[in-house]
């Protein structure tokens, strides 16, 4: 579904030149739910905006869904990212002065899709969540779970072949992260691909496969020891907090 | 997807108020000066007759000399009576017609009501057909009925208004100034601005004639002119004959050419008639003729005043500085939007989406701003008189097609000047976006 192999991202300045990914290299398969951890500035954010197509990358190959997206142009990633890939944020993103139908909207008006299918798609999405009841509410109306389930709500109404998932629940206390945790699984479990980038061990080990990526390159977890480094200092931050 | 951003662009307005506030605002009083000045202009830099103005040709010859001609040895821009009749006895044209206003007093029938005053022009039979003057009841009158002098009248439908109820009064007598006239025409509405065939005594501007009297009618009653006369060297003339054998010049000309080959002959005409004049011993000076048709004659009489020229410069200079501060506040307005920017592309959206959504986002500013601008322009147009002369202010006015181009140009304008915020918008990079929220 995802295949990232010898892949690289080189930020330059004039002065220098900042590896964020290095020969980087991931095989996601179809209907996987893989976890992506690392600590802050390992590059997972950036493996995660390549996935989806909102930024180049400077070597290397990546295949989508056996679509080799390194000479798309603008209009063929938009129209990728429009039918095969959900985006799930940690901050979810909602547009502020658009109710949340409008919002679950979006992405199907890209589609050029007509309002009878739009709106059946994004009904259907919205009780998937448990949030029908709340389509003419505005983002601001709505608590942080229930921003996020629009925003998964959002991701779903497209169908897409992959969701990818960007702390989906860094801004949620413990319950609504339960809650949207329990709903990624579910939608898992139906056969969505997910990528799921987090800091959290506790969700990481919910997921299926668990990616490690350290100063920009997935390794080997049983050998690395900044792995065994990295994840006793989250277990103790988990536990300050 | 344009109803989709036309929305999306309505809901925008009403996001940053106070922002887009100014943007309408900076949009309709830039709109609106421009389209008040715009409005005179028109009113007064349009053809008048757009059909027939390459075809129509005033003569002009010189009959002062060159001490005591116009500006440049410009020929006098009418001509005298002589000079006049000459060039009707010649018939070197298509058609060809003399014209001067007349002022009159129309006496109503049964005494019931007071005299009206009167102004309108004797002229010849081609003015007519020539001018197209539009005929709602009879028609102009003959060739012969300018040979016999007749006392045929063709009145204006406001008069007809006036004295007949708006009925077809054509074979009704009417009595101008204590002799009766037998009306032959009364004609529709017609007023062609500016006046271009007789600017020499307008200006180009005034209201819309009363009647049209037969030329040679006026010229044996003796009627002296109701416009402009003008005259060179000392006035010794006391008698009718001999103010006509003067130098004076009171009679506007015009004739009809068809092409090119026409003019030259006829402007060759003019020439040797000169030349026959100078040979008579009446000039002493070398032939110095003009034959220009409308629109040449329009510029060279400056038809359209200086101070229309200018304050329509200003205004527009004003509508840019007012587009160039919009360019700014829209590229404000966007750019704080540029996550919503982000998601909209991580989304689906293309570059092209999200320009398009801006333009037609920027579109909705120019339409409010329009609409502000609009109701500016009512009032601007309402008090132009402040910038211009009565009669010229009186021409502007809001008319269907004003409205149309003061919406169009602040949609236009506006959209226009998005091009670059909308650009901006577009290049937003989505990953970087998302990354900072």
């Amino acid at each position: 579904m995802l295949k990232m192999t010898h892949l690289s991202k080189v930020y330059r300045t004039e002065v220098v030149e900042t590896y964020a990914l290095r020969d980087f290299n991931i095989d996601v398969k179809e209907g996987e739910f893989v976890a992506v951890t690392g600590p802050s500035g390992s590059g997972k954010t950036t493996f995660l905006t390549i996935a989806g197509l909102l930024e180049t990358f400077t070597g290397g190959t990546y295949h989508l869904d056996n679509i080799e997206v390194s000479q798309l142009d603008d209009n063929a990633r938009s129209k990728i990212r429009n039918e095969k890939i959900g985006f799930i944020f940690q901050a979810f993103n909602l547009i502020p002065d658009l109710n949340v139908f409008d919002n679950v909207e979006v992405p199907l008006r890209y589609r050029g899709m007509k309002a009878p299918e739009r709106k059946e798609r994004i009904m259907g999405a919205l009780e998937r969540v448990g949030l029908a009841s709340r389509a003419k509410h505005y983002p601001a109306e709505l608590s942080g779970g229930q921003q996020q389930r629009v925003a998964i709500a959002r991701a779903l109404a497209g169908s897409p072949r992959l969701l990818l998932a960007d702390e989906p629940t860094g801004n949620l206390d413990t319950q609504m992260a339960r809650g949207v945790m329990e709903l990624l699984e579910e939608i898992h479990r139906e056969g969505a691909t997910i990528v799921m980038v987090t800091h959290d061990p506790e969700l990481a080990a919910r997921a299926q496969r668990n990616v490690h990526i350290i100063d920009g390159q997935v390794v080997d977890l049983a050998e690395d020891p900044r792995f065994h480094a990295h994840v006793v200092e989250a277990r103790q931050g988990q536990g300050r907090s | 997807m344009f109803g989709y951003y036309f929305q999306l662009g309505l809901r925008s307005l009403r996001r940053n108020p106070a922002l887009t506030a100014l943007m309408v605002m900076a949009i309709g009083f830039g709109v609106a000066a421009s389209m008040t000045t715009y409005a005179v202009f028109r009113a007064v830099s349009g053809n008048p007759i757009p059909d027939r103005s390459a075809r129509l040709f005033t003569p002009q010859i010189d009959a002062w000399g060159p001490q005591q001609n116009l500006k440049g040895g410009e020929p006098a821009e009418a001509l005298g009576y002589v000079d006049a009749m000459a060039l009707m006895r010649a018939n070197e044209a298509k058609r060809q017609t003399l014209l001067y206003p007349v002022q009159l007093s129309v006496i109503p029938q049964g005494n019931r009501d007071l005299p009206l005053n009167a102004n309108g022009y004797a002229v010849t039979s081609d003015f007519f057909a020539m001018f197209e003057v539009p005929f709602r009841y009879g028609s102009g009158w003959s060739g012969q009925d300018d040979a016999a002098r007749t006392a045929d009248v063709v009145i204006s439908d406001e008069l007809d208004q006036k004295l007949f109820g708006g009925a077809d009064s054509v074979g009704q007598t009417l009595n101008l100034g204590g002799h009766d006239y037998r009306i032959v025409g009364v004609a529709s509405h017609w007023n062609p601005r500016p006046r271009f065939y007789d600017l020499f005594s307008t200006g180009g501007f005034a209201d819309e004639p009363d009647i049209y009297m037969v030329f040679n009618r006026a010229l044996d009653l003796q009627m002296r002119t109701g416009g402009r006369n003008s005259c060179r060297g000392s006035l010794s003339f006391t008698t009718w004959q001999e103010y006509l054998q003067s130098n004076c010049v009171w009679i506007t000309p015009w004739v009809e050419l068809d092409s090119s080959v026409d003019v030259a002959g006829y402007r060759r005409f003019l020439t040797n008639y000169a030349a026959e004049q100078q040979h008579a011993g009446r000039f002493n000076w070398a032939p110095n003729v003009r034959l220009r048709d409308v629109m040449q004659w329009m510029d060279q009489e400056q038809v359209v005043p200086p101070e229309s020229r200018i304050s329509l410069a200003v205004a527009l200079g004003f509508f840019v500085i007012c587009l160039v501060n919009t360019i700014g506040l829209l590229l404000a307005k966007f750019m704080r939007r540029a996550g919503e920017i982000g998601v909209r592309r991580a989304l689906g959206a293309t570059r092209g989406e999200i320009y398009a959504q801006y333009l037609i986002e920027a579109g909705t500013v120019g339409l409010t701003g329009g609409l502000v601008g609009l109701l500016l322009t009512a009032v601007g147009v309402g008090g132009v008189s402040v910038l211009f002369r009565p009669e010229i202010a009186k021409l502007a006015r809001l008319d269907p097609s004003l409205v149309a181009l003061t919406l169009a140009v602040a949609i236009v304008a506006t959209v226009m000047a998005a091009f670059y915020p909308a650009w901006r918008a577009a290049h937003v990079q989505p990953a970087w976006q998302l990354k900072s929220s």
